[in-house]
């Protein structure tokens, strides 16, 4: 799932790279002229060399898989928790955890994938140690009807294109953020991390029907931001 | 196959995991009915673009004091 949902949106053009300043509104950068790699290409050949090293104890293959995954790590967990100081105390926590238990992987899926899994848990323990009552990863209950788009528009053909991209950058973190948490992780570990269905229901304790009902309300309420966004900015 | 059935079927039709009849149906259905088809075009372009963000480089504060915890952690105890 993860290869065939990388094909399917790797042959986005994407937009023009641009240097932002780092910190809240900033976990998202659009990428350059090409097109997003696909995850076997981001993972690079030489992933498992750095593992098999980083398990032999060479401290500084270790270090280039940190480097290489840290900002990917910082941004989900970012996005998990809403959080600045709790985003980096999950990311180091994770980091440190993979280190402690490398040995323990078995390389049945590449590192980055279990690298996310161990944040995801990093992160939820975070939310729910730190706002029990605030957060709850329920799924809010909603009709069939809420589902349904309404003022249907075009957006053109290349969105990314027709707007300011440190704009489109920041909307993409504010849209996210208010995405309740019960879709939000969910499209996460689905559509930017590449999850498998399967795997995020192995790694939340849902149903593989839960997960697609998530995923279904997530992807229509996104939709439904970035439209409101586009067509306020047009009119503007 | 009505509207609502192609808001229900969306994520399995993008995701390629739809059965050939149910996605034969669906197609059906959207070669008649435009604003159906917006709300196909427009949810895959809410991906792509989620999908085509790469995280910003990590502060350079945040970068310093994770790789001074994993030093630490390095120098007390080896794999």
């Amino acid at each position: 799932m993860g290869n065939q949902s990388s094909q399917r949106y790797a042959t986005l053009s994407g937009a023009r790279q641009l240097c932002l300043p780092v910190g809240w509104h900033t976990a998202y950068r659009l990428s350059s002229a090409h097109p997003k790699p696909a995850a076997s290409a981001i993972a690079k050949d030489d992933e498992g060399v750095l593992v098999a090293s980083a398990k032999a104890g060479d401290a500084s293959a270790f270090e280039e898989l940190v480097n290489r995954y840290e900002g990917k790590i910082f941004r989900l967990a970012m996005n998990i928790t809403q959080n600045r100081e709790d985003a980096e105390d999950v990311m180091q926590d994770a980091f440190l955890k993979a280190f402690a238990h490398l040995r323990e992987f078995q390389g049945d899926s590449r590192f980055y994938t279990w690298l996310v899994r161990i944040s995801v848990n990093e992160a939820l323990m975070k939310l729910r140690k730190r706002r029990p009552n605030q957060i709850s990863l329920d799924e809010p209950v909603e009709s069939e009807e809420d589902l349904l788009p309404r003022e249907i528009k075009d957006w053109g053909p290349t969105p990314e294109q027709q707007f300011a991209q440190s704009e489109l950058h920041t909307v993409l973190s504010n849209v996210i953020s208010q995405l309740n948490p019960a879709f939000r992780i969910v499209f996460l570990l689905r559509d930017i991390e590449e999850l498998s269905t399967e795997e995020t229901a192995q790694l939340l304790g849902l149903s593989v029907p839960a997960v697609k009902s998530r995923l279904l309300r997530a992807r229509l309420k996104l939709r439904q931001k970035l439209d409101n966004y586009f067509q306020r900015s047009r009119s503007n | 196959m009505n509207c609502r059935g192609v808001v229900r079927e969306l994520s399995d039709y993008l995701d390629s995991e739809l059965d050939a009849h149910a996605r034969e149906e669906l197609e059906r259905h959207l070669a008649n009915c435009i604003d159906c088809r917006l709300v196909v075009d427009t949810t895959r372009k809410t991906i792509q673009i989620f999908c085509n963000s790469e995280p910003v480089p990590l502060p350079e504060d945040v970068r310093a004091r994770l790789h001074k915890a994993l030093e630490k952690r390095l120098r007390q105890q080896p794999t």
